[in-house]
Protein backbone atom coordinates (compact mmCIF):
# COMPACT_ATOMS: atom_id res chain seq x y z
CA UNK A 1 0.00 0.00 0.00
CA UNK A 2 1.21 3.49 -0.84
CA UNK A 3 2.52 5.24 2.26
CA UNK A 4 1.61 8.75 3.34
CA UNK A 5 4.83 10.71 3.26
CA UNK A 6 6.47 13.02 5.76
CA UNK A 7 8.50 15.68 4.03
CA UNK A 8 11.12 17.85 5.69
CA UNK A 9 11.31 21.30 4.17
CA UNK A 10 14.42 23.44 3.91
CA UNK A 11 13.59 27.10 3.23
CA UNK A 12 16.85 28.52 1.96
CA UNK A 13 17.87 32.19 1.81
CA UNK A 14 21.39 33.24 0.85
CA UNK A 15 22.58 29.63 1.13
CA UNK A 16 21.30 29.09 4.69
CA UNK A 17 18.21 27.32 5.98
CA UNK A 18 15.87 29.89 7.51
CA UNK A 19 12.38 29.87 8.92
CA UNK A 20 10.00 32.72 9.43
CA UNK A 21 6.43 33.26 10.50
CA UNK A 22 3.91 33.85 7.72
CA UNK A 23 6.92 34.17 5.39
CA UNK A 24 8.65 37.02 7.30
CA UNK A 25 10.93 37.48 10.37
CA UNK A 26 13.45 34.92 9.15
CA UNK A 27 15.62 33.05 11.67
CA UNK A 28 18.77 31.10 10.71
CA UNK A 29 18.28 27.35 11.20
CA UNK A 30 21.46 25.87 9.72
CA UNK A 31 23.36 24.55 6.69
CA UNK A 32 21.18 22.93 3.95
CA UNK A 33 23.35 19.84 3.28
CA UNK A 34 23.80 19.18 7.02
CA UNK A 35 20.08 19.33 7.69
CA UNK A 36 19.33 17.22 4.58
CA UNK A 37 21.63 14.47 5.84
CA UNK A 38 20.14 14.65 9.32
CA UNK A 39 16.55 14.36 8.09
CA UNK A 40 17.34 11.51 5.69
CA UNK A 41 18.92 9.64 8.57
CA UNK A 42 16.00 10.33 10.90
CA UNK A 43 13.48 8.83 8.47
CA UNK A 44 12.18 11.73 6.37
CA UNK A 45 10.52 10.27 3.27
CA UNK A 46 11.44 13.19 1.08
CA UNK A 47 13.09 16.61 1.12
CA UNK A 48 11.87 19.88 -0.32
CA UNK A 49 14.39 22.69 -0.80
CA UNK A 50 12.80 26.08 -1.40
CA UNK A 51 15.05 28.96 -2.37
CA UNK A 52 12.68 31.52 -0.89
CA UNK A 53 14.59 34.61 -1.96
CA UNK A 54 15.04 33.53 -5.60
CA UNK A 55 11.72 34.70 -7.03
CA UNK A 56 11.49 38.03 -5.18
CA UNK A 57 15.07 38.84 -6.14
CA UNK A 58 14.56 37.52 -9.69
CA UNK A 59 17.69 35.41 -9.81
CA UNK A 60 18.46 31.79 -10.52
CA UNK A 61 18.33 29.05 -7.90
CA UNK A 62 21.51 28.55 -5.97
CA UNK A 63 22.62 25.55 -7.98
CA UNK A 64 25.71 24.84 -5.95
CA UNK A 65 23.75 24.58 -2.71
CA UNK A 66 21.25 22.32 -4.49
CA UNK A 67 24.09 20.13 -5.65
CA UNK A 68 25.68 19.84 -2.21
CA UNK A 69 22.29 19.08 -0.71
CA UNK A 70 21.40 16.44 -3.34
CA UNK A 71 24.63 14.56 -2.65
CA UNK A 72 23.95 14.27 1.05
CA UNK A 73 20.70 12.32 0.96
CA UNK A 74 19.59 9.19 -0.91
CA UNK A 75 15.93 10.18 -0.73
CA UNK A 76 13.93 12.27 -3.23
CA UNK A 77 14.69 15.97 -3.42
CA UNK A 78 12.39 18.65 -4.81
CA UNK A 79 13.79 22.10 -5.49
CA UNK A 80 11.75 25.26 -5.87
CA UNK A 81 12.50 28.93 -6.25
CA UNK A 82 13.46 30.95 -9.27
CA UNK A 83 12.74 28.39 -12.02
CA UNK A 84 11.16 30.27 -14.93
CA UNK A 85 11.89 28.12 -17.99
CA UNK A 86 12.44 24.57 -19.26
CA UNK A 87 16.16 25.34 -19.52
CA UNK A 88 16.35 26.52 -15.91
CA UNK A 89 14.48 23.40 -14.83
CA UNK A 90 17.00 21.27 -16.72
CA UNK A 91 19.86 22.90 -14.80
CA UNK A 92 18.18 22.21 -11.47
CA UNK A 93 17.50 18.55 -12.37
CA UNK A 94 21.08 18.18 -13.55
CA UNK A 95 22.26 19.57 -10.21
CA UNK A 96 20.56 16.56 -8.58
CA UNK A 97 16.92 17.48 -7.99
CA UNK A 98 14.32 14.81 -8.76
CA UNK A 99 11.47 17.29 -9.06
CA UNK A 100 11.12 21.02 -9.47
CA UNK A 101 8.47 23.14 -7.76
CA UNK A 102 7.04 25.98 -9.86
CA UNK A 103 5.21 28.81 -8.16
CA UNK A 104 5.48 32.49 -9.18
CA UNK A 105 6.59 31.67 -12.72
CA UNK A 106 3.65 29.30 -13.24
CA UNK A 107 1.14 31.99 -12.25
CA UNK A 108 2.77 34.43 -14.68
CA UNK A 109 2.94 31.83 -17.46
CA UNK A 110 0.67 28.79 -16.83
CA UNK A 111 1.83 27.11 -20.05
CA UNK A 112 5.25 26.74 -18.37
CA UNK A 113 3.73 23.85 -16.39
CA UNK A 114 2.79 22.07 -19.62
CA UNK A 115 6.16 22.73 -21.27
CA UNK A 116 8.10 21.41 -18.27
CA UNK A 117 5.82 18.35 -18.08
CA UNK A 118 6.41 17.54 -21.73
CA UNK A 119 10.17 17.95 -21.38
CA UNK A 120 10.73 15.94 -18.19
CA UNK A 121 7.50 14.05 -17.50
CA UNK A 122 4.75 15.33 -15.22
CA UNK A 123 6.13 13.44 -12.24
CA UNK A 124 9.04 15.89 -12.19
CA UNK A 125 6.76 18.95 -12.07
CA UNK A 126 5.41 20.05 -8.70
CA UNK A 127 3.36 23.22 -8.50
CA UNK A 128 3.60 25.09 -5.21
CA UNK A 129 0.53 27.09 -4.27
CA UNK A 130 0.74 29.70 -1.52
CA UNK A 131 -2.85 30.31 -0.46
CA UNK A 132 -4.39 32.93 1.84
CA UNK A 133 -7.90 32.71 3.22
CA UNK A 134 -10.20 35.53 2.15
CA UNK A 135 -13.67 36.32 3.42
CA UNK A 136 -16.37 36.00 0.84
CA UNK A 137 -18.87 38.60 2.08
CA UNK A 138 -21.68 37.27 -0.12
CA UNK A 139 -21.63 33.57 0.80
CA UNK A 140 -19.55 33.50 4.01
CA UNK A 141 -18.05 30.30 2.58
CA UNK A 142 -14.28 29.86 2.86
CA UNK A 143 -12.25 30.92 -0.14
CA UNK A 144 -8.52 31.14 -0.76
CA UNK A 145 -6.44 33.42 -2.93
CA UNK A 146 -3.08 32.59 -4.56
CA UNK A 147 -0.12 34.73 -3.49
CA UNK A 148 3.20 34.88 -5.34
CA UNK A 149 6.74 36.18 -4.82
CA UNK A 150 7.13 34.47 -1.47
CA UNK A 151 3.73 35.60 -0.24
CA UNK A 152 4.35 39.25 -1.14
CA UNK A 153 1.86 39.74 -3.98
CA UNK A 154 -1.82 38.85 -4.09
CA UNK A 155 -3.02 37.65 -7.50
CA UNK A 156 -6.79 37.48 -7.13
CA UNK A 157 -6.59 33.91 -8.51
CA UNK A 158 -8.74 31.36 -6.63
CA UNK A 159 -6.43 28.71 -5.12
CA UNK A 160 -8.79 25.76 -5.73
CA UNK A 161 -9.43 26.74 -9.36
CA UNK A 162 -5.70 27.21 -9.83
CA UNK A 163 -5.00 23.73 -8.39
CA UNK A 164 -7.45 22.16 -10.82
CA UNK A 165 -5.98 24.12 -13.73
CA UNK A 166 -2.33 23.21 -13.10
CA UNK A 167 -3.24 19.56 -12.58
CA UNK A 168 -4.87 19.65 -16.03
CA UNK A 169 -1.89 21.46 -17.51
CA UNK A 170 0.48 18.72 -16.37
CA UNK A 171 1.54 19.21 -12.75
CA UNK A 172 2.37 15.83 -11.21
CA UNK A 173 1.99 16.95 -7.61
CA UNK A 174 0.76 20.00 -5.66
CA UNK A 175 2.42 21.59 -2.64
CA UNK A 176 -0.33 23.54 -0.88
CA UNK A 177 0.84 26.03 1.74
CA UNK A 178 -1.51 28.00 3.95
CA UNK A 179 0.13 31.38 4.42
CA UNK A 180 -2.19 32.09 7.34
CA UNK A 181 -0.83 29.05 9.17
CA UNK A 182 2.81 29.07 8.00
CA UNK A 183 5.20 29.09 10.95
CA UNK A 184 2.35 29.64 13.43
CA UNK A 185 2.13 26.05 14.70
CA UNK A 186 -1.66 26.33 14.70
CA UNK A 187 -2.31 23.24 12.52
CA UNK A 188 -2.73 22.72 8.78
CA UNK A 189 -5.66 24.38 7.01
CA UNK A 190 -7.57 21.14 6.49
CA UNK A 191 -10.50 22.94 4.85
CA UNK A 192 -8.18 24.29 2.16
CA UNK A 193 -6.63 20.84 1.71
CA UNK A 194 -10.01 19.11 1.47
CA UNK A 195 -11.26 21.69 -1.04
CA UNK A 196 -8.30 20.83 -3.28
CA UNK A 197 -7.98 17.07 -2.74
CA UNK A 198 -11.69 16.71 -3.56
CA UNK A 199 -11.06 18.22 -6.99
CA UNK A 200 -7.73 16.74 -8.20
CA UNK A 201 -6.31 13.22 -8.56
CA UNK A 202 -2.63 14.19 -8.37
CA UNK A 203 -0.94 13.84 -4.98
CA UNK A 204 -1.34 16.86 -2.65
CA UNK A 205 1.24 17.85 -0.04
CA UNK A 206 -0.01 19.74 3.04
CA UNK A 207 2.14 22.61 4.26
CA UNK A 208 1.98 25.42 6.77
CA UNK A 209 1.11 25.23 10.46
CA UNK A 210 2.44 21.95 11.89
CA UNK A 211 2.73 21.87 15.66
CA UNK A 212 2.56 18.19 16.50
CA UNK A 213 1.54 14.65 15.49
CA UNK A 214 -2.20 15.45 15.69
CA UNK A 215 -1.81 18.01 12.89
CA UNK A 216 -0.13 15.47 10.59
CA UNK A 217 -2.96 13.03 11.24
CA UNK A 218 -5.60 15.70 10.57
CA UNK A 219 -3.93 16.75 7.31
CA UNK A 220 -4.40 13.17 6.06
CA UNK A 221 -7.71 12.16 7.62
CA UNK A 222 -9.51 15.50 7.36
CA UNK A 223 -7.58 17.19 4.55
CA UNK A 224 -7.05 14.11 2.38
CA UNK A 225 -3.36 14.98 1.95
CA UNK A 226 -1.04 12.38 0.41
CA UNK A 227 2.01 13.85 2.10
CA UNK A 228 2.62 16.26 4.95
CA UNK A 229 5.43 18.79 5.02
CA UNK A 230 6.95 20.60 7.97
CA UNK A 231 9.99 22.75 8.68
CA UNK A 232 10.33 24.52 12.03
CA UNK A 233 9.20 21.67 14.26
CA UNK A 234 11.96 19.51 12.75
CA UNK A 235 14.65 22.23 12.68
CA UNK A 236 14.02 23.03 16.33
CA UNK A 237 13.65 19.36 17.30
CA UNK A 238 10.19 20.05 18.77
CA UNK A 239 9.09 16.64 17.49
CA UNK A 240 11.13 13.73 16.18
CA UNK A 241 10.14 12.36 12.77
CA UNK A 242 9.96 8.93 14.33
CA UNK A 243 7.42 10.03 16.95
CA UNK A 244 5.19 11.59 14.30
CA UNK A 245 5.32 8.41 12.21
CA UNK A 246 4.50 6.30 15.24
CA UNK A 247 1.47 8.48 16.05
CA UNK A 248 0.28 8.28 12.44
CA UNK A 249 0.61 4.49 12.47
CA UNK A 250 -1.43 4.33 15.67
CA UNK A 251 -4.10 6.41 13.92
CA UNK A 252 -4.23 3.78 11.16
CA UNK A 253 -2.32 5.82 8.57
CA UNK A 254 0.19 3.77 6.56
CA UNK A 255 3.69 5.26 6.78
CA UNK A 256 7.06 3.96 5.64
CA UNK A 257 8.80 1.67 8.05
CA UNK A 258 12.47 2.49 8.18
CA UNK A 259 13.36 -1.08 9.07
CA UNK A 260 13.13 -3.99 6.62
CA UNK A 261 16.79 -4.00 5.69
CA UNK A 262 18.91 -6.68 7.28
CA UNK A 263 21.95 -5.28 9.08
CA UNK B 1 40.43 -2.10 -12.48
CA UNK B 2 41.05 1.13 -14.29
CA UNK B 3 41.21 4.50 -12.57
CA UNK B 4 37.93 5.95 -11.43
CA UNK B 5 35.88 7.78 -14.02
CA UNK B 6 36.01 11.53 -14.30
CA UNK B 7 32.62 11.82 -12.69
CA UNK B 8 33.63 10.18 -9.43
CA UNK B 9 36.66 12.43 -9.08
CA UNK B 10 34.65 15.53 -9.95
CA UNK B 11 32.16 14.72 -7.25
CA UNK B 12 34.92 13.82 -4.82
CA UNK B 13 33.02 10.65 -4.04
CA UNK B 14 35.91 8.25 -3.51
CA UNK B 15 34.46 5.50 -1.37
CA UNK B 16 36.76 5.82 1.67
CA UNK B 17 35.79 9.46 2.10
CA UNK B 18 32.09 8.75 2.07
CA UNK B 19 31.93 7.52 5.63
CA UNK B 20 32.61 11.05 6.82
CA UNK B 21 29.31 12.37 5.64
CA UNK B 22 27.10 9.39 5.05
CA UNK B 23 24.09 8.99 7.29
CA UNK B 24 24.67 6.27 9.85
CA UNK B 25 22.33 3.72 8.28
CA UNK B 26 24.00 4.10 4.90
CA UNK B 27 27.51 4.20 6.31
CA UNK B 28 27.16 0.58 7.47
CA UNK B 29 26.57 -0.57 3.90
CA UNK B 30 29.95 0.62 2.67
CA UNK B 31 31.65 -2.32 4.31
CA UNK B 32 29.79 -4.61 1.89
CA UNK B 33 30.87 -2.79 -1.25
CA UNK B 34 32.85 -4.71 -3.87
CA UNK B 35 35.75 -2.98 -5.64
CA UNK B 36 35.09 -0.75 -8.65
CA UNK B 37 32.94 -2.61 -11.17
CA UNK B 38 32.88 -0.45 -14.30
CA UNK B 39 29.25 0.57 -14.79
CA UNK B 40 28.08 2.64 -17.75
CA UNK B 41 25.06 4.78 -16.85
CA UNK B 42 23.23 5.57 -20.08
CA UNK B 43 22.30 9.24 -20.51
CA UNK B 44 19.24 9.73 -22.68
CA UNK B 45 19.00 13.41 -21.94
CA UNK B 46 16.14 13.73 -19.45
CA UNK B 47 16.78 15.02 -16.02
CA UNK B 48 18.69 13.85 -13.03
CA UNK B 49 21.65 11.50 -13.46
CA UNK B 50 23.35 12.75 -10.32
CA UNK B 51 21.28 10.54 -8.01
CA UNK B 52 22.06 7.26 -9.75
CA UNK B 53 25.72 8.19 -10.31
CA UNK B 54 26.24 9.06 -6.67
CA UNK B 55 24.36 6.00 -5.40
CA UNK B 56 26.33 3.56 -7.60
CA UNK B 57 29.58 5.30 -6.68
CA UNK B 58 28.55 5.06 -3.05
CA UNK B 59 28.27 1.27 -3.27
CA UNK B 60 31.74 1.14 -4.79
CA UNK B 61 31.15 1.08 -8.55
CA UNK B 62 33.35 2.91 -11.03
CA UNK B 63 30.68 4.94 -12.81
CA UNK B 64 30.91 6.45 -16.26
CA UNK B 65 28.11 8.30 -18.06
CA UNK B 66 27.53 6.87 -21.55
CA UNK B 67 26.35 9.29 -24.21
CA UNK B 68 27.50 7.18 -27.19
CA UNK B 69 28.56 3.62 -28.14
CA UNK B 70 32.26 4.28 -27.39
CA UNK B 71 31.40 4.86 -23.75
CA UNK B 72 30.21 1.23 -23.47
CA UNK B 73 33.53 -0.18 -24.72
CA UNK B 74 35.09 -1.26 -21.43
CA UNK B 75 31.93 -1.32 -19.31
CA UNK B 76 31.22 -4.44 -17.25
CA UNK B 77 27.59 -3.60 -16.53
CA UNK B 78 25.03 -1.16 -17.90
CA UNK B 79 22.43 0.81 -15.97
CA UNK B 80 19.67 2.59 -17.89
CA UNK B 81 17.91 5.02 -15.55
CA UNK B 82 15.36 7.65 -16.36
CA UNK B 83 11.86 8.95 -15.89
CA UNK B 84 9.36 10.32 -18.34
CA UNK B 85 8.06 9.08 -21.65
CA UNK B 86 9.44 6.39 -23.95
CA UNK B 87 9.32 8.17 -27.32
CA UNK B 88 11.75 11.02 -26.57
CA UNK B 89 14.10 8.57 -24.82
CA UNK B 90 14.05 6.13 -27.80
CA UNK B 91 14.62 9.05 -30.14
CA UNK B 92 17.66 10.27 -28.21
CA UNK B 93 19.08 6.76 -27.78
CA UNK B 94 18.62 6.17 -31.48
CA UNK B 95 20.25 9.48 -32.42
CA UNK B 96 23.18 8.66 -30.11
CA UNK B 97 23.62 5.28 -31.86
CA UNK B 98 22.96 3.44 -28.60
CA UNK B 99 19.91 1.28 -29.42
CA UNK B 100 21.74 -1.49 -31.34
CA UNK B 101 24.71 -1.66 -28.94
CA UNK B 102 22.27 -1.98 -26.00
CA UNK B 103 20.32 -4.76 -27.76
CA UNK B 104 23.58 -6.58 -28.55
CA UNK B 105 24.69 -6.22 -24.92
CA UNK B 106 21.43 -7.75 -23.73
CA UNK B 107 21.56 -10.55 -26.33
CA UNK B 108 25.05 -11.45 -25.13
CA UNK B 109 23.67 -11.95 -21.64
CA UNK B 110 25.75 -9.21 -20.08
CA UNK B 111 24.51 -7.56 -16.86
CA UNK B 112 21.89 -4.84 -17.38
CA UNK B 113 19.71 -2.95 -14.91
CA UNK B 114 16.84 -0.80 -16.12
CA UNK B 115 15.35 1.66 -13.64
CA UNK B 116 11.83 3.08 -14.12
CA UNK B 117 11.82 4.16 -17.79
CA UNK B 118 14.92 1.96 -18.26
CA UNK B 119 12.73 -1.02 -17.27
CA UNK B 120 9.77 0.07 -19.42
CA UNK B 121 12.02 0.30 -22.50
CA UNK B 122 12.63 -3.46 -22.30
CA UNK B 123 9.04 -4.20 -23.36
CA UNK B 124 7.64 -4.18 -26.93
CA UNK B 125 6.13 -0.71 -26.77
CA UNK B 126 4.51 1.95 -24.61
CA UNK B 127 0.86 2.99 -24.46
CA UNK B 128 2.01 6.36 -23.11
CA UNK B 129 2.99 7.66 -26.53
CA UNK B 130 2.86 4.63 -28.81
CA UNK B 131 6.65 4.33 -29.02
CA UNK B 132 8.14 1.00 -30.11
CA UNK B 133 10.76 0.00 -27.53
CA UNK B 134 13.43 -2.72 -27.19
CA UNK B 135 11.18 -5.78 -27.46
CA UNK B 136 13.38 -7.80 -25.11
CA UNK B 137 10.50 -8.78 -22.80
CA UNK B 138 7.11 -9.57 -24.41
CA UNK B 139 4.41 -7.17 -23.25
CA UNK B 140 3.63 -3.47 -23.18
CA UNK B 141 3.99 -0.48 -20.91
CA UNK B 142 0.47 0.43 -19.78
CA UNK B 143 -1.14 3.00 -17.47
CA UNK B 144 -1.67 1.97 -13.83
CA UNK B 145 -5.29 0.81 -13.67
CA UNK B 146 -7.69 1.97 -10.93
CA UNK B 147 -4.98 4.07 -9.30
CA UNK B 148 -6.44 6.30 -6.55
CA UNK B 149 -3.80 8.95 -7.34
CA UNK B 150 -1.73 9.46 -10.48
CA UNK B 151 1.18 9.80 -10.82
CA UNK B 152 1.96 7.05 -8.30
CA UNK B 153 4.43 9.00 -6.15
CA UNK B 154 5.89 7.80 -2.89
CA UNK B 155 7.08 4.82 -0.90
CA UNK B 156 5.25 1.58 -1.56
CA UNK B 157 5.75 -2.06 -0.69
CA UNK B 158 7.65 -4.34 -3.04
CA UNK B 159 6.40 -7.90 -2.69
CA UNK B 160 8.89 -10.46 -3.88
CA UNK B 161 7.59 -13.35 -5.96
CA UNK B 162 10.93 -15.16 -6.00
CA UNK B 163 14.39 -14.88 -4.49
CA UNK B 164 17.05 -13.07 -6.44
CA UNK B 165 20.56 -11.93 -5.55
CA UNK B 166 19.51 -8.33 -6.22
CA UNK B 167 17.08 -8.49 -3.26
CA UNK B 168 19.44 -10.25 -0.84
CA UNK B 169 18.85 -8.85 2.66
CA UNK B 170 15.78 -6.90 1.53
CA UNK B 171 12.64 -8.37 3.05
CA UNK B 172 9.51 -8.83 0.97
CA UNK B 173 7.19 -5.91 1.68
CA UNK B 174 10.01 -3.37 2.04
CA UNK B 175 9.03 0.20 1.10
CA UNK B 176 10.83 1.64 -1.92
CA UNK B 177 10.31 4.92 -3.76
CA UNK B 178 8.14 5.13 -6.90
CA UNK B 179 7.46 8.02 -9.29
CA UNK B 180 5.50 6.95 -12.38
CA UNK B 181 2.09 6.62 -14.03
CA UNK B 182 2.86 3.69 -16.36
CA UNK B 183 4.39 0.26 -15.80
CA UNK B 184 5.47 -2.65 -17.99
CA UNK B 185 3.00 -5.54 -18.15
CA UNK B 186 4.68 -8.82 -19.16
CA UNK B 187 2.65 -10.92 -21.61
CA UNK B 188 2.80 -14.43 -23.05
CA UNK B 189 3.96 -17.75 -21.65
CA UNK B 190 6.94 -16.28 -19.80
CA UNK B 191 4.97 -13.50 -18.06
CA UNK B 192 5.11 -15.18 -14.65
CA UNK B 193 8.69 -16.30 -15.15
CA UNK B 194 9.99 -12.75 -15.65
CA UNK B 195 7.98 -11.28 -12.75
CA UNK B 196 10.31 -10.83 -9.81
CA UNK B 197 8.19 -8.51 -7.66
CA UNK B 198 4.79 -6.84 -7.59
CA UNK B 199 3.35 -3.72 -5.96
CA UNK B 200 -0.18 -2.52 -5.43
CA UNK B 201 -1.60 0.92 -6.18
CA UNK B 202 -5.28 0.52 -7.01
CA UNK B 203 -4.33 -2.65 -8.81
CA UNK B 204 -1.29 -4.90 -8.82
CA UNK B 205 1.57 -4.12 -11.20
CA UNK B 206 4.98 -5.64 -11.87
CA UNK B 207 7.63 -3.68 -9.95
CA UNK B 208 10.71 -5.81 -10.74
CA UNK B 209 11.64 -8.22 -13.52
CA UNK B 210 14.49 -10.55 -14.36
CA UNK B 211 15.01 -12.08 -17.76
CA UNK B 212 18.34 -13.85 -18.12
CA UNK B 213 20.85 -11.26 -16.98
CA UNK B 214 18.53 -8.37 -17.69
CA UNK B 215 17.09 -6.88 -14.51
CA UNK B 216 14.58 -4.09 -14.19
CA UNK B 217 12.97 -2.19 -11.31
CA UNK B 218 10.07 0.25 -11.52
CA UNK B 219 11.03 2.02 -8.27
CA UNK B 220 14.08 4.24 -7.81
CA UNK B 221 16.71 2.45 -5.70
CA UNK B 222 18.92 5.56 -5.93
CA UNK B 223 16.26 7.48 -4.00
CA UNK B 224 15.09 4.68 -1.71
CA UNK B 225 17.40 5.27 1.25
CA UNK B 226 19.40 2.40 2.72
CA UNK B 227 17.19 -0.35 1.19
CA UNK B 228 17.81 1.12 -2.26
CA UNK B 229 21.55 1.37 -1.68
CA UNK B 230 21.56 -2.25 -0.59
CA UNK B 231 19.82 -3.26 -3.82
CA UNK B 232 22.37 -1.35 -5.91
CA UNK B 233 25.19 -2.92 -3.91
CA UNK B 234 23.63 -6.36 -4.54
CA UNK B 235 23.37 -5.61 -8.27
CA UNK B 236 27.01 -4.52 -8.32
CA UNK B 237 28.16 -7.69 -6.55
CA UNK B 238 26.00 -9.90 -8.78
CA UNK B 239 27.34 -8.22 -11.92
CA UNK B 240 30.91 -8.45 -10.60
CA UNK B 241 30.49 -12.20 -10.17
CA UNK B 242 29.13 -12.46 -13.72
CA UNK B 243 32.00 -10.43 -15.13
CA UNK B 244 34.50 -12.56 -13.21
CA UNK B 245 32.87 -15.71 -14.60
CA UNK B 246 34.02 -14.48 -18.04
CA UNK B 247 30.86 -15.64 -19.69
CA UNK B 248 30.61 -19.01 -17.95
CA UNK B 249 27.57 -17.89 -15.99
CA UNK B 250 26.00 -15.91 -18.76
CA UNK B 251 22.70 -17.03 -20.08
CA UNK B 252 22.30 -15.50 -23.52
CA UNK B 253 18.78 -14.75 -24.56
CA UNK B 254 17.34 -13.78 -27.85
CA UNK B 255 16.85 -10.03 -28.06
CA UNK B 256 14.27 -10.26 -30.75
CA UNK B 257 11.80 -7.60 -31.73
CA UNK B 258 12.36 -4.09 -32.84
CA UNK B 259 15.65 -2.32 -33.04
CA UNK B 260 14.50 1.17 -32.39
CA UNK B 261 11.64 3.56 -32.22
CA UNK B 262 12.68 6.21 -34.72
Amino acid sequence: MLRRRIIACLDVADGRVVKGTRFVDLVDEGDPPELAARYADEGADELVFLDITAAPEARATLLDVVERTARRAFIPLTVGGGVRSVDEMRLVLRAGADKVALNTAAVADPELVARCGRAFGRQAVMVAIDARRVVDAATAAPRWEVLVRGGRDATGVDAVDWAVRVAELGAGELLVTSIDRDGTQSGYDTELLRAITARVSVPVIASGGASGPADFIAAVTEGGADAVLAASIFHRRIHALEDIKRAMLRAGIPVRATTGVAA
Amino acid sequence: MTARGPLASTLGLRAPALGLWAPATERRLIAHAPPGLRIAVVDHGAGNLVSIEQALTFVGADVRVATGPDDLADAEAIVVPGVGAAAPAMERLSRAGLVDPLLRWIALGRPYLGICLGLQLLFDGSDEDGAATFGVIPGRTVILEDAPTLPHIGWNQVELRRDHAMFAGIATGTDLYFVHSYAGRPAGVRADAVTLAETEHGSRFVSAVDHGNVLGVQFHPERSGSAGLRLLGNFTRWATALAAGAGAERSPIGAGGTSGGD
